[in-house]
């Protein structure tokens, strides 16, 4: 196996020496890239919210202190018996009927109501949600088996583009080494005559509660 | 060094495919609307971004640097990822890949895995390797279900059943699923795929997957999907499997953001893929606890090395010139031959297994350019079909019978009259004097001999009684004159 790999990496020296070689850079082409035209706070999350829901993603609002209350209205619509990441919030989960995914099986999470977790960033330009592992949002399985997604936002964790995105998670990366996953709408498939349809493996439900969106 | 497999069975000439598929009325109704409907959407979300250009460019340095680099950076992700937890494994051919990928599988004892859509896979027919070795693999994307179902072969990389309608879709699953009062309605449809698949991603132990990207900086692998099968078989296994063409890394994390721009919009015509997962080598208590990855070359050295041709490594697989090229619109994908239809894969192709087995491919087009418009890294397209259709020429010029085709012999004749002024003004007498048989209101409309072939589509316009070279010196003596 060593020489198969002496022989590619030889193979591709062989084929960039023949070549020119443009500078090699330390620098990202992207940080050249015209920044956008900053928006006030409340038109970010107006942006981030209606960019939501255009993927059929259902939105809504809440504060901090009514969040374990807002959480609790849309839990009562689907079922009664829902998951939550291990660490997940204790004073959110007090009145719910929630169980925490303390070495949950996989058949026990896909039997489950629901899941509600926390996220660590939205993006604005394009309705994104990324789950980072932190605080409040479990292992990757537990957002993805359950059919329905209830995700907490805090509005001061909503940025406007991707490369903004992609700056706060290099601390995920890199000192966490964390698994990231970017969540845009539910699960959706265009393989039918190229329509998006939504609703085949992951949550066909997806909704999220935007915290403390100023102006609110 | 030189690929082993070649990539699907190549239709002898891109023509003669063309020509089957041509006739088939249905496809063509079925193709015309998804390209409409999926350059429409493309069209709308690529206006939405005021910097788009400025993307396309960012683009294509980077993927530029990269290849430049590749040795420097491909140490780096392999460095990353060992560091990770992950076992990274070399391929300089198809065979070595899926002799890697089935001893892996053999190790876990599992006679089934579940993979994800890949590219990487469906070239170097992973699939077949694997039955001929007694493992089953599950296509788990909805397209690919379809095809492995309807055991077809793909003629979109995007959706390689872009070419099925909803009602040949449903035909097929009330047969596989046992489904007799399955609607064709694409909801239903859905979920009929969801429920038959599910009790596979639960229960089976491996999977394979490709990648969109890998991070050399940080030793992350990127999969951009739709349908949520893809975060199921990166995270349920115990073991995943990634095949990645060396190719497709970056150099740096945000070089990532820059690609998850381009990407989405290109392809799907999306602000963004409903799912991206990006992980780095193995997460403790989180999805597999063994994860391995092929690095594999598969003739792309030998593509990396020609220096017009480099850039179609560039390729990101979007789609974008397959859903604009009016050929492909109308032919479909498998008149192409190969996982890699349209435009890309008129250059692809050729590339990867020899001009000499796919000859017929890079005239697989008008040159219109419509492709190079749309690519998000700025792939010249028809520059490189001109550079290959010129070493398909050469390549016909290195057998003696090459010379004595009448193309070649005409071509050379040709040479000659263009490179001779006397000769020149010598054939335009010539051909004013011969052509009068064939001239009608200034137009040839049947040529004869091989200009016949030409004039059945099109009218050629005749050598005019003056032409422009008399003009210009009667211009020129009026002017001395005046």
């Amino acid at each position: 196996m060593t020489t198969t790999r002496n022989q590619v990496l030889a193979d591709i020296r062989a084929a960039t020496a023949r070549g020119e070689r443009p500078g090699h850079q330390t620098h990202s082409f992207a940080t050249d890239l015209q920044a956008e035209a900053a928006l006030s706070p409340s038109a970010l999350v107006h942006m981030f919210a209606e960019r939501v829901s255009e993927y059929k993603a259902w939105v809504g609002y809440s504060t901090s202190a009514g969040l374990s209350e807002a959480i609790g209205e849309r839990l009562a619509l689907y079922g009664t018996r829902y998951v939550v990441p291990a660490d997940f919030p204790a004073d959110l989960v007090q009145q719910l009927p929630c169980v925490r995914d303390e070495q949950l099986s996989h058949a026990d999470i896909a039997s489950a109501d629901g899941v509600v977790s926390l996220s660590a960033l939205g993006i604005a330009q394009t309705g994104s949600i990324v789950l980072d592992a932190g605080v409040g949002q479990g292992r990757r399985v537990l957002t993805l088996l359950p059919d329905y997604h209830l995700c907490v936002v805090y509005a001061a964790s909503i940025v406007l583009t991707v490369p903004e995105a992609f700056e706060r998670l290099r601390a995920s990366i890199q000192e966490r080494r964390a698994p990231l996953t970017f969540i845009s709408g539910p699960s959706a498939t265009s393989d039918i005559e190229l329509n998006r349809v939504e609703g085949v493996h992951g949550p066909r439900r997806l909704e999220v509660i935007i915290v403390d969106a100023p102006g609110r | 060094m030189k690929p082993d497999s070649v990539i699907i069975e190549l239709s002898p000439e891109f023509s003669v495919g063309a020509k089957q598929a041509l006739q088939n009325t249905q496809l063509r109704r079925n193709m015309g609307k998804a390209t409409q409907t999926i350059r429409a959407k493309r069209a709308t979300v690529v206006g939405e971004l005021p910097n788009w250009e400025s993307l396309r460019d960012a683009g294509e340095r980077i993927k530029a640097e990269t290849m430049a680099h590749l040795d420097v950076y491909i140490e780096r992700l392999e460095k990353n990822i060992q560091a990770a937890g992950g076992t990274v494994h070399w391929a300089s051919t198809a065979a070595q890949a899926n002799e890697i990928v089935t001893k892996l599988i053999q190790a876990t004892k599992s006679k089934h895995i579940i993979k994800v859509k890949s590219l990487t896979t469906d070239e170097i027919r992973l699939n077949e390797a694997l039955e001929a070795a007694g493992i089953t693999p599950i296509e788990t994307d909805l397209a690919e279900l379809i095809i492995q179902l309807a055991h077809e072969k793909s003629s979109h990389i995007l959706v390689p059943a872009i070419h099925k309608n909803r009602s040949e879709i449903r035909e097929l699953f009330q047969k596989a699923m046992h489904l007799p009062d399955l609607t064709d309605e694409p909801k239903e449809l859905a979920a009929a795929a969801r429920t038959f698949l599910r009790e596979k991603f639960m229960t089976v132990k491996v999977a394979t997957s490709g990648a969109n990207f890998a991070i050399a900086e940080t030793g992350s692998v990127c999969v951009v999907e739709s349908e949520g099968n893809g975060r199921m078989c990166l995270t349920l296994p115990d073991v995943l499997i990634t095949v990645m063409g060396i190719e497709k890394i970056l150099p740096r994390w945000e070089d990532l953001g820059v690609f998850m721009q381009l990407l989405p919009r290109s392809s799907t015509g999306e602000r963004m893929n409903p799912y991206t997962s990006i992980w780095t080598g193995v997460h403790p208590g989180d999805g597999p606890q063994e994860f391995h990855i092929v690095l594999l070359d598969n003739g792309r050295t030998q593509v990396l090395g020609d220096s017009v041709g480099r850039q179609t490594l560039h390729c990101i697989r979007c789609s974008a010139c397959i859903n604009i090229c009016p050929v492909y619109e109308r032919t479909g994908g498998h008149a192409y031959g190969s996982v890699y239809p349209g435009p890309i894969g008129a250059i692809l192709t050729p590339q990867l297994v020899g001009t000499e087995h796919a000859a017929s491919l890079p005239y697989a087009s008008s040159l219109c350019g419509a492709c190079y418009d749309v690519c998000p890294v700025k792939i010249n397209i028809p520059e490189v079909l001109v550079h290959l259709r010129g070493r398909v020429v050469r390549e016909k010029h290195s057998h003696v019978s090459g010379w004595l085709d009448p193309e070649s012999i005409g071509m050379s004749g040709l040479g000659q009259v263009f490179g001779n002024r006397m000769a020149y003004e010598g054939a335009q007498t010539m051909g004013k004097l011969a052509q009068w048989l064939f001239v009608h209101d200034g137009y040839i409309e049947n040529g004869p001999g091989p200009l016949g072939a030409w004039t059945a589509m099109r009218d050629l316009q005749a050598i005019p009684d003056q032409t422009f070279r008399q003009w210009w010196r009667e211009r020129n003596e009026h002017d001395d004159h005046a």
